[in-house]
């Protein structure tokens, strides 16, 4: 019998699936803890909660020991997870404001409301790779934090406030652009229903939200490199923890834990052809679970290149890029070409034949007058 | 030239107006040509144009003539569906027996009126063809929406007009990307009037291109009118061109009719400033 | 106040939640109310990747009850791997009887192909479909397509055909021919091959379809007249393998697999593995009839 395309049936399948298992664990290393998974491969479930759109670093990170690291796979699986639990509430909108800092630049002004606070962050470190991480030991770890523990000025821990934003500064002196009417602020559910265009800016940010990371960054930096109309500057990006709040059955609004997540405010200007129009600023926003500069800056840059749809920038295309970024939809697909087609490749066959049939008929008929 | 009644309309237009951005109650009060501008002084919207009004008979050519700014092509944007109307009515008599105010028509039933009652030639050819279709398949559009399912006789009629307006039938299943633009022009003409319509809209179809060819399509254009009695709205910034076309002209400027009347009569004496300046200057 | 039971294993009948399956109903529901009309559904994710049958698979687990018994095919085929796949996971999510043979099925679930058997009325025949837009490869805007539709503006579409009969000297599409629906809409019937359309036809069964990745669920609810588009003078054909029969039974009436054998030879086998299985058995069968397949000498 000669080669059949992918029949094999359930037999091949559970055996692809041990073998899976199989070069997973096969070299026998010691299993690695979700625990570890989740405090030390911290922004790759970052990452994964992010994409997955579920803010349970835990299981992001039992996704990620499930994928072996494969984070659209991991973001995958928790999406799927998503479908089996039930949606309670909604929670009190979020006020960033009250976000505890752990994080926040601002690249517009060289001062701002706080100081810059570099934080957590690889920008200014010089990437090295570090063989030595390979000896770490767990006492090297207990070294490295009770020497930090030391450096820490307990004294001036009331220090640490909430700040106001960089762009209540520019809205004060009045140099935001207003929302227009033009702009449609319905309050939509992606999750809840199917995306349709024209979509409201609720709609494509939270669209954004979940998006792949890499598709972001693509189509933000191809609106960097020309391939659109914004010119943006980070008026500000944080990254903390904000506190959720939801309103019970009695209406009663209570506090049920914190998130941790990066917020971008992107200050733009549009070119405008419009003669004595002023050049207001506008902000471009993004927000993103967990540390993610990258994705918030790139989600700003989107969200402002969408608001003025530009021919020939796909980034200014907001059904370009809202459906090409969507991950775990992108994923599926392009990999669905892998399943068998050979019934609509055999259907195209037929056609193919009599076309060439026919036009083999024709020329042998002009070769014959 | 016929004389025709008050009743014999085939298009009647009353108080066309289009304005931009945000107008409040003195907007078009405060603009025009007696202030030099489109633009409202207190809202910064602009008076693309306003109270147009005028009739079209039967067979009848009328010209539009002014200069960018005019509201001149505004006027037939409008009237093809291309904008919204911010006032204003427009009746066609084939449509409704013309009682129905066309501007306030459905999306549906302006699709059927473009499709039957009109046919448009634009300036550029982009925006009248298909340019992932062939010529023919440009034609096979307009005959399919109104109904015609066979192919061959969709290929005789679209050979037949292809041939009407001199581009090579043996061209019929090439795109328009390889035609030179006088060609595209040619089969935008065709798809025009591939249904028969009582009325066609010219918008600054010659501008743009060479002289020598420029002269070609308007002979064509005017061969076809005498040929088919259709009405036209020809629209240009050159009165050479309309005074080889229209029957009657308006004369636009700053979003108002200044003048109309006989073209034959506004071109040997024209009586508004404006209108005599463009006629001094005509070659 | 609702435990949170942290790491448990059990799920809901059917996977989804219950509100999800009331809205799947519902949308359905609309769906058959509006032959050939995409329904926006919020689609949500499934242990199985977009694109490879979550659509499907929404429908299955919103209709299946505890007493049908479900079929699931992929290409014609019972045992092809992503078939199994789903087989396994509706199994595990419902406990549902599964079965191979197409007369004793309640539920079928298929990726483009529909049975060479007839289906009956009290069959529910599940599309899993990836482009549910006809018209998506002549306007790829998601807000043009929707205003086409609405307006009925299918003019692009027909043009396109014109296009290909021009070009080729026939309407060169092969599986997933467009169809026009209770004469009103166009609808993409999943790629399935020409030789399975006119089975859309006036038939006895509950078509239903869902683009899990897109988002959209429709119906072809029974007898309803489904044609394929069509000139006067340029119609529609089913495929034809040239006189070509079943290697292993002889059979022509039905569509075939094209194989490829080591030696380079090639040969022909019936592409429905059920069917397959009962001719080669011997097993009484009641195929579907229309006029194009009597035309098949």
């Amino acid at each position: 019998m000669g080669y059949v395309a992918v029949k094999g049936g359930s037999d091949a399948i559970h055996q692809a699936k041990e073998l899976v298992e199989f070069y997973r664990i096969k070299e026998q290393t010691t299993p690695v803890t979700v625990e570890q998974i989740r405090s030390q491969m911290r922004l790759a479930v970052d990452k994964v909660v992010s994409e997955g759109g579920l803010y349970a670093p835990e299981y992001g990170a039992i996704a990620l020991k499930q994928a072996e690291g494969d984070v659209f796979e991991a973001a995958f699986i928790l999406r799927a997870f998503i479908t089996t639990l039930q949606r309670r509430y909604y929670s009190q909108m979020l006020n960033t404001r009250e976000m505890f800092i752990r994080r926040k630049i601002s690249a517009s002004f060289r001062e701002i409301p706080g100081g810059q606070v570099l934080g957590p962050t690889r920008d200014y470190t010089q990437r090295i790779l570090d063989t030595a991480k390979v000896d770490e030991t767990l006492a090297d770890i207990r070294d490295f934090l009770s020497q930090f523990e030391k450096g820490i000025d307990r004294e001036r821990l009331q220090e640490v406030t909430s700040y106001g934003k960089v762009i209540d500064l520019l809205r004060a002196e009045g140099l935001l652009q207003g929302v227009g009417n033009a702009e449609d602020t319905t309050l939509k559910d992606i999750t809840r229903e199917a995306i349709k265009f024209p979509a409201p800016r609720s709609a494509r940010l939270q669209m954004m939200a979940r998006a792949e990371t890499g598709g972001l960054m693509a189509l933000g930096y191809s609106s960097l490199r020309g391939f659109g109309n914004t010119h943006p500057t980070v008026g500000e990006l944080r990254y903390g923890t904000v506190p959720v709040r939801v309103k019970d059955a009695r209406g009663r609004v209570r506090y049920i834990g914190k998130v941790e997540v990066t917020e971008a405010e992107m200050i733009t200007t549009i070119k405008t052809d419009k003669k004595n129009s002023i050049p207001y600023y506008s902000i471009g926003y993004g927000l993103c679970f967990g540390q993610n500069d990258t994705k918030a800056i790139c989600m700003g840059i989107l969200d402002r290149a969408m608001r003025s749809p530009e021919y020939g920038a796909p980034a200014n295309d907001a059904e370009f890029v809202l459906y090409h970024t969507e991950g775990i939809e992108a994923m599926g697909f392009t990999n669905h070409l892998k399943l068998p087609h050979y019934v609509t490749f055999q259907a195209g066959l037929s056609n193919v034949r009599a076309a060439v049939r026919r036009a083999n008929a024709i020329m042998e008929e002009e070769e014959l007058v | 030239m016929s004389f025709h009644n008050e009743h014999s309309w085939l298009l009647k237009v009353r108080n066309l107006t289009k304005v931009y951005g945000e107008p409040n109650e003195r907007t078009v009060e405060l603009t025009g040509p007696e202030f030099g501008t489109n633009i409202c002084p207190e809202t910064e919207s602009i008076v693309a144009c306003a109270g147009v009004s005028f009739d079209l008979f039967p067979g009848e050519v009328l010209g539009i003539v002014g200069e960018s700014g005019s509201g001149k092509s505004t006027v037939v944007k409008l009237l093809y569906f291309d904008i919204e109307k911010t006032a204003g009515s427009a009746w066609l008599r084939p449509y409704g027996d013309g009682k129905t105010n066309i501007l306030e028509a459905s999306g549906q039933q302006k699709r059927y009126i473009r499709n039957h009652l009109m046919g448009t030639v634009y300036q550029n050819p982009r925006d009248g063809l298909n340019f992932s279709f062939s010529s023919g398949g440009n034609i096979a559009e307009k005959l399919i929406m109104a109904g015609h399912m066979h192919v061959g006789n969709i290929r005789e009629r679209a050979a037949y007009l292809l041939d009407k307006t001199e581009v090579p039938v043996r061209r019929m299943d090439d795109r328009p990307a390889a035609f030179s633009g006088g060609m595209q022009q040619r089969v935008q003409i065709s798809k025009a009037i591939a249904n028969n319509p009582p009325l066609l809209f010219l918008d600054e179809v010659t501008t743009g291109l060479d002289v020598s060819v420029q002269a070609r399509v308007l002979d064509l254009i005017r061969e076809l009118q005498q040929e088919l009695g259709i009405a036209m709205i020809v629209v240009s910034h050159d009165l050479s061109v309309i005074r080889m076309l229209t029957d009657r002209t308006l004369v636009m400027k700053h979003g108002r009719v200044v003048e109309s009347g006989l073209t034959d009569q506004i071109l040997q004496d024209p009586q508004h400033a404006y209108t005599q300046l463009l006629v001094s200057s005509l070659l | 106040m609702i435990e949170n039971i942290k790491y448990k294993k059990s799920y809901n009948f059917g996977f989804i939640d219950e509100s999800t399956k009331k809205e799947v109903r519902r949308k359905l529901l609309k769906a058959v109310a509006i032959p050939g009309y995409q329904v926006p559904y919020s689609s949500p994710e499934m242990p199985i990747a977009r694109g490879w049958g979550t659509g499907g698979l929404h429908i299955t687990l919103a209709l299946i009850g505890r007493n049908d018994i479900f079929k699931i095919i992929d290409q014609g085929s019972d045992a092809s791997v992503n078939a199994c796949n789903l087989r396994e996971f509706v199994q595990a999510m419902t406990g549902c009887r599964v079965t191979y043979d197409t007369t004793e099925a309640t539920l079928i679930q298929t990726r483009h192909r529909i049975t060479e058997e007839e289906l009956r009325e009290d069959q529910l025949f599940v599309f899993q479909v990836p482009q549910p837009e006809p018209l998506r490869g002549v306007e790829r805007y998601e807000y043009r397509t929707r205003q086409m539709h609405g307006e009925a503006d299918y003019a692009k579409m027909w043009v396109s055909l014109y296009e290909s009969f021009v070009r080729h000297g026939d309407i060169m599409l092969g599986a997933g021919y467009p169809v026009k629906v209770n004469g009103r809409y166009i609808m993409a019937p999943s790629p399935i091959p020409r030789w399975d359309i006119p089975n859309l036809h006036q038939a006895k069964t509950l078509y239903l379809f869902g683009a899990g990745r897109e988002k959209r669920l429709y119906a072809v609810p029974p007898h309803t007249t489904v044609e394929p588009l069509e000139f006067e003078d340029v119609k529609f054909n089913i495929e034809r393998f040239n006189g070509a029969s079943c290697s292993k039974t002889g059979y022509r009436r039905a569509f075939l697999d094209e194989l490829f054998l080591d030696d380079g030879s090639k040969t022909f086998v019936i592409n429905d593995s059920n069917f397959l299985d009962k001719m080669e058995q011997g097993d009484p069968i009641h195929q579907f009839t229309n006029p194009y397949l009597d035309q098949l000498v």
